[in-house]
């Protein structure tokens, strides 16, 4: 009997092969599973009108979907009439649009090689000059330093966890679309999302949460972007579902090994 | 080495001779420990699972007590001025100022929650993981249908303590909780909403919920719980434990080692091990961060909220079911609550504590059973358990979907759909599964019996042909295996068609009685086949190889 | 896990030592006795440890032991050392104090095995069983005894005393439950007090209660609240902090187009496209107040049940059984939101004495 049978008669191959396969398949479905292509080409910007400049950005990366007078095409992509300069910054500088693939929803990613603070700019004047809208927050409207943490999470705790969940660790919405996770959202981005209600997110507007309001609640925010676990790791604090499963996976496993070391027969030394 | 005195035995330190003899003087200790001193336990990992509960619940004990000495159990509105910033000056009640209190301003106060909390979870899986041991080795039959019943009646009462104690923080989790259990218990028929008014002393969510809970939580139910353990413990004590089939092991004698000192080392050895992993738990893994979730109130409630694991086959059940909702002479009754939310909960709690007295009213055994059966040698309770595990498991699962849709990004509704079909398929095909593979295990088990097993070695016959050698098992593989007996059928129950059955087995039920008893007893597949063992080598295998029935093994 | 014996030659007859599922097969051939070294004991069943092993064991378990003494020692440190007050330090106090008492735990609990598999004797002792049941004599005995005893009380022959003590623990028995009256309210109407909320009020001067804003305690100007697609989680003036209202009353207003609105919603319970809905859940109560303002879904996030907002909240997936309640909102003379009423039918989970409320709302020609 050599020694690789002998491995594969040990009681736990079956388990390693096991594991291997499950690992294999792992791989296998993400390698399968689209990433992001990649960002349209870089425009080389010139220093001309910002709206004509935008107006040119538009039609090269999101007249596709948004109609080459941003009207909307019907089941591609909604009217930018009327969004403003601020829908604009979120969805460009959070890498949502231009979007790479159909999908229920516009996943968070690393923003096209092409947008840069200039463009975004460019970009925004073009949209704002077809409608007005909201415009992007002034630096200190969004310094978490000014803002309230406390009264901040009052707000926060009544209008943004019952989707994004109570740490902002995101949550599931109807038939594939879901609420993003805060933990990357910048304070700008937070500010403009709740001015603007990108995709299936209500509008939170200036007049009924005052912009004083909005600062406590990206304070409350980003405090729990910052705050460490004082309790061990976060489990992705997303309350009791990996609690349950860290008990089984890891409390009852090694319990068992225990049980086993304990009760284990051990031959008499030869 | 001390000299004996007079009435002690001989070379017992004076240390310990003195106080001992002091007791045995008032106690007449002394009978009760020559017998009990050297009681033998039987050796095997499974049946240290029960001891992860009882060893959990003295952590619950200890832990719990010092949360009550910081604890204010009460509704009193105050506004927070601790030292977590996040909710400096938010108005809140005084239950969840104080559980703050214990999180950030006493030393060790997070560490004792998380503990606790761990505990509790552990608790109850401890309870879950050993109940599953005793079904599947049918360690619930005569003579310990009792104390099963008394391990269901515990089951029920841990999760009823796991409730109230998820309940007393008053954070936003715990009351979106309570908030269901008031939905829940509205729902009931003709008395619903009286059992809320006096849960809550009026309107929900009123200002007594959490001191009655406190008094259920720390007080009522562990004490119930207690003299339950200790009923439990005693019972097996005095039945002595089941034993797994082995060398020298039969019904009428127990073999292992004895109480003192290998059992009581391995049983303090196994506490400090579950008291360690619950510690390791409460300091790596965060539990239950109240400071996160809030205040309660009714108004807010976050995405993805969860009971605690024990309750999520609830939760499940509750998401799976379909609107549903009857009105007759202007009362309701609302289906899709009160479906959901009891029977499952009937159904295994039921189908657990019932299960001993129906597996004796089908197989008509009312014999003791002390030796463990291998859970491949009863091939329909192993069905049943695993069928019943799938059906758990699956609401378990669904009761966590939001979280399942927003990891794997499948549709919220598809979980649903799919959960609803698979709630009546899968325990289908589990059973069919379980039951296939319990037949193949036993037929390999009297492979190994019939033929003896592989050894690795291949040998060439002088007509040309490879065999590989057959040896037989060791002793104590082979005494494990004949542990193995028929499940008995009732006598009478094969009566051939016409023939006049015996009384109680005539009539419908007696009828379904004598033909469950049929598929569920007898010897699906005997050890031996037909052979003897052991005795005849056929030459067509080497001398050491046994048995002419190829077509097991090759 | 349980069987580390891969290594060790054995005789040819009985190779292989081991089949999945089955004890380790260790125990026997301890039991053969042929190749151990080990003592036996004077005891049959029991085998004393060599003493090489039992040195070796004594060392490692001393070496557990000793960690856990410092360990211990380290808790005790950990305690004075660190203080706590704020999320940093307690996290700091958390790690040093768990850590040194599972370090401390574990290897007590190693040392313990240690001692256990090394030191002490392998056990192989053998116990006679005997049938639970006494014997038939101590049956008979025991069942004389118990009626020799009852006949000397004189319970089963004087039936008066038999009788009269049976009457008197029933009233007894009772007390108990009678004291339990008192957890519930005074009141027995339950059932009414679930039919209103608070919107049904008007305020002290007589005024419609006003909507204001969750958390902030605003009051909402109708010209506002003017984004179409913008949501506000509202509760009833004067009642902010009130639960008990709050379960009851709290509202979802959304504000839609106009042109968006289907027949399911009251239009004259709205105002220039602003709806308000119960946001408690007619399942099992949870505050429903998932907004999708993209397919005007409100999902409650505890069981799933959606409704469709722009369609007077109708149940479009899920276990709800029922719409969200519309409540009726205007504006006051300063452009405020208020409510003109309460629900028309009771909000929340259903109950027994609930019935189709709907229905009868219905039959007398309005509007649930």
């Amino acid at each position: 009997m050599n020694r690789i049978t002998a491995g594969r008669r040990h009681p736990l191959a079956r388990y390693a092969v096991l594991l291997l396969a499950l690992g294999l398949l792992g791989v296998a479905y993400t390698l399968v599973v689209p990433t992001d292509d990649r960002a349209a080409a870089s425009i080389a910007s010139g220093k001309v009108d910002n709206v004509a400049e935008g107006k040119r950005l538009f039609e090269q990366s999101c007249s596709s979907c948004h109609g080459l007078n941003a009207e909307g095409i019907p089941d591609r992509g909604p009217s930018l009439v009327g969004v403003g300069w601020a829908a604009v910054d979120f969805q460009v500088s959070s890498g949502r649009m231009p979007m790479t693939q159909p999908g229920a929803q516009a996943p968070r990613k690393k923003p096209a090689d092409w947008v840069n603070d200039e463009t975004i700019k460019q970009l925004g004047a073009y949209i704002q000059s077809l409608g007005g809208g909201p415009v992007p927050p002034t630096e200190e409207q969004v310094d978490p330093a000014k803002g309230n943490r406390a009264k901040g999470g009052e707000l926060f705790r009544a209008n943004c966890i019952q989707c994004h969940n109570f740490v902002g660790a995101g949550g599931a919405l109807t038939q594939g679309k879901y609420a993003p996770e805060l933990t990357e959202a910048t304070p700008k981005q937070i500010y403009e999302a709740m001015a603007t209600g990108p995709q299936a997110m209500p509008v939170f507007n200036d007049s009924v949460i005052t912009p004083d309001q909005k600062r406590d609640m990206i304070a409350y925010i980003v405090g729990l972007q910052q705050e460490p676990n004082p309790g061990g790791a976060g489990l992705g604090r997303i309350g009791p579902v990996t609690e349950g499963l860290l008990l089984w996976v890891v409390g009852i496993s090694l319990l068992v090994l225990a049980a086993i070391w304990i009760t284990a027969k051990k031959r008499q030394a030869q | 080495m001390s000299h004996s005195d007079a009435s002690g035995p001989a070379d017992v330190p004076k240390a310990i001779a003195g106080p001992s003899s002091y007791l045995d003087d008032r106690l007449g200790a002394g009978n009760f420990l020559k017998r009990n001193l050297r009681k033998v336990f039987p050796d095997h990992w499974s049946f240290l699972l029960g001891e992860i509960a009882l060893y959990s619940f003295i952590v619950l004990l200890l832990t719990g007590t010092f949360l009550t000495f910081f604890f204010k159990p009460s509704m009193e509105h105050v506004i927070y001025d601790g030292s977590y910033d996040g909710l400096k000056g938010v108005g809140m009640s005084a239950a969840y100022a104080s559980a703050l209190e214990i999180s950030f301003d006493v030393r060790g106060g997070l560490l004792m929650r998380q503990m606790h909390h761990w505990a509790a979870l552990l608790f109850v899986a401890g309870m879950m993981v050993h109940a599953l041991r005793v079904f599947f080795t049918g360690a619930y039959r005569k003579p310990r249908e009792l104390n099963w019943v008394i391990g269901v009646l515990m089951l029920t009462l841990a999760l009823l303590e796991g409730l109230t104690g998820y309940s007393l923080p008053d954070d936003l989790l715990s009351g979106a909780g309570l908030r269901i259990t008031e939905g829940v218990a509205i729902s009931l028929p003709l008395v619903g909403t009286w059992i809320t008014f006096f849960l809550f002393g009026g309107e929900y969510p009123g200002e007594d919920v959490i001191s009655r809970f406190y008094s259920l939580h720390i007080l009522l139910i562990p004490g119930i719980l207690l003299a339950l353990i200790s009923a439990h413990m005693i019972l097996m004590w005095v039945q002595k434990h089941t034993q797994m089939p082995g060398k020298g092991r039969t019904n009428n004698n127990v073999v292992g080692a004895p109480f003192y000192p290998a059992f009581m080392a391995k049983a303090g050895a196994y506490f400090m091990f579950t008291f360690g992993v619950i510690a390791l738990l409460g300091t790596f893994g965060q539990i239950n961060p109240i400071w996160l979730f809030g205040p309660y109130t009714p108004a807010d409630i976050s995405a993805g909220s969860q009971p605690d694991y024990y309750m999520g086959f609830l939760e499940g059940a509750l998401r799976m079911m379909p609107a549903w909702e009857i009105n007759i002479w202007g009362f309701t009754l609302p289906l899709s609550v009160l479906i959901p939310a009891l029977v499952p909960m009937g159904i295994i709690m039921t189908g657990l504590a019932l299960y001993p007295f129906v597996e004796q009213w089908v197989t008509g055994d009312r014999r003791e059973h002390h030796v463990a059966d291998r859970p491949r040698n009863n091939p329909h309770r192993t069905s049943i358990g695993v069928s019943a595990i799938t059906f758990y498991g699956l609401l378990w699962i669904l009761g966590a979907n939001d979280e399942i849709s927003w990891t794997f990004h499948i549709s919220l509704n598809w979980t649903t759909y799919i959960g609803r079909v698979l709630i009546f398929v899968a325990p289908v095909v589990a059973y069919i599964v379980t039951y296939r593979l319990c037949l193949g295990l036993q037929r390999s088990d009297a492979a190994v019996i019939g033929h003896g097993v592989e050894s690795g070695v291949i040998k060439r016959l002088p007509h040309g042909e490879y065999i590989e050698v057959h040896v037989p098992p060791s002793e104590d593989i082979e005494a494990h295996m004949r542990g193995k007996e028929a499940i008995p059928v009732i006598a009478g129950a094969d009566t051939e068609p016409g023939g006049i059955p015996p009384k109680g087995l005539r009539g419908p039920i007696g009828k379904l009685k004598a033909k469950m008893s049929k598929a569920y007893g007898g010897e699906k597949i005997p050890l031996d086949d037909g052979h003897g063992h052991h005795a005849h080598g056929d030459g067509e295998h080497t001398a050491v190889g046994a048995g002419e029935d190829r077509s097991l093994t090759h | 896990m349980t069987d580390n014996n891969h290594d060790i030659e054995q005789p040819d007859d009985r190779v292989p030592k081991r089949v999945v599922g089955t004890p380790s097969p260790a125990a026997s051939t301890t039991l053969l006795g042929a190749k151990e070294t080990a003592r036996t004991a004077e005891a049959p069943g029991v085998n004393l440890q060599d003493e090489k092993t039992a040195k070796k064991g004594e060392k490692i378990a001393a070496l557990c032991f000793t960690i856990t003494l410092l360990s211990g020692i380290a808790f005790i440190a950990s305690y004075v050392a660190f203080q706590v007050g704020d999320v940093e330090s307690t996290e700091i106090s958390n790690l040093a104090l768990g850590a040194s008492l599972t370090l401390a735990l574990l290897s007590l609990a190693s040392g313990l095995v240690v001692w256990v598999r090394m030191i002490m004797p392998k056990y192989k002792l053998v116990q006679e069983r005997h049938l639970m049941a006494s014997d038939g004599e101590t049956r008979s005995y025991v069942g004389e005894t118990f009626l020799q005893g009852a006949a000397e009380s004189g319970i089963t022959k004087r039936p008066l005393l038999r009788r009269t003590l049976l009457a008197a623990a029933a009233p007894l028995g009772l007390a108990p439950l009678v004291l339990l009256r008192d957890l519930g309210p005074s009141y027995s109407d339950f059932p009414e007090k679930l039919r209103h909320t608070v919107w049904g009020e008007k305020t002290k001067d007589g005024k419609n209660r006003r909507l204001v804003v969750e958390g902030t305690g605003a009051p909402i100007r109708a010209a506002d609240f003017n984004s179409p697609g913008g949501i506000l989680s509202v509760v009833p003036e004067g009642y902010e902090h009130d639960l008990n209202a709050l379960a009851k009353a709290v509202l979802i207003l959304i504000k839609f187009r106009p042109e968006e609105l289907k027949s399911g919603t009251n239009l004259n319970w709205t105002h220039d496209g602003i709806v308000a809905y119960s946001k408690i859940c007619t399942h099992v109560g949870c505050p429903a107040a998932l907004y999708e303002q993209s397919t005007h879904h409100i999902l409650c996030p505890c069981h799933q049940s959606t409704f469709d907002a722009a369609d007077g909240a109708k149940v479009v997936f899920g276990p709800a059984a029922r719409p969200l309640p519309q409540l009726p909102i205007t504006v006051d003379n300063e452009g405020y939101l208020v409510a003109t009423g309460d629900f028309a039918v009771p909000v929340g989970p259903s109950f027994w004495e609930r019935g189709d409320a709907e229905a009868e709302v219905r039959e007398k020609g309005g509007h649930a």
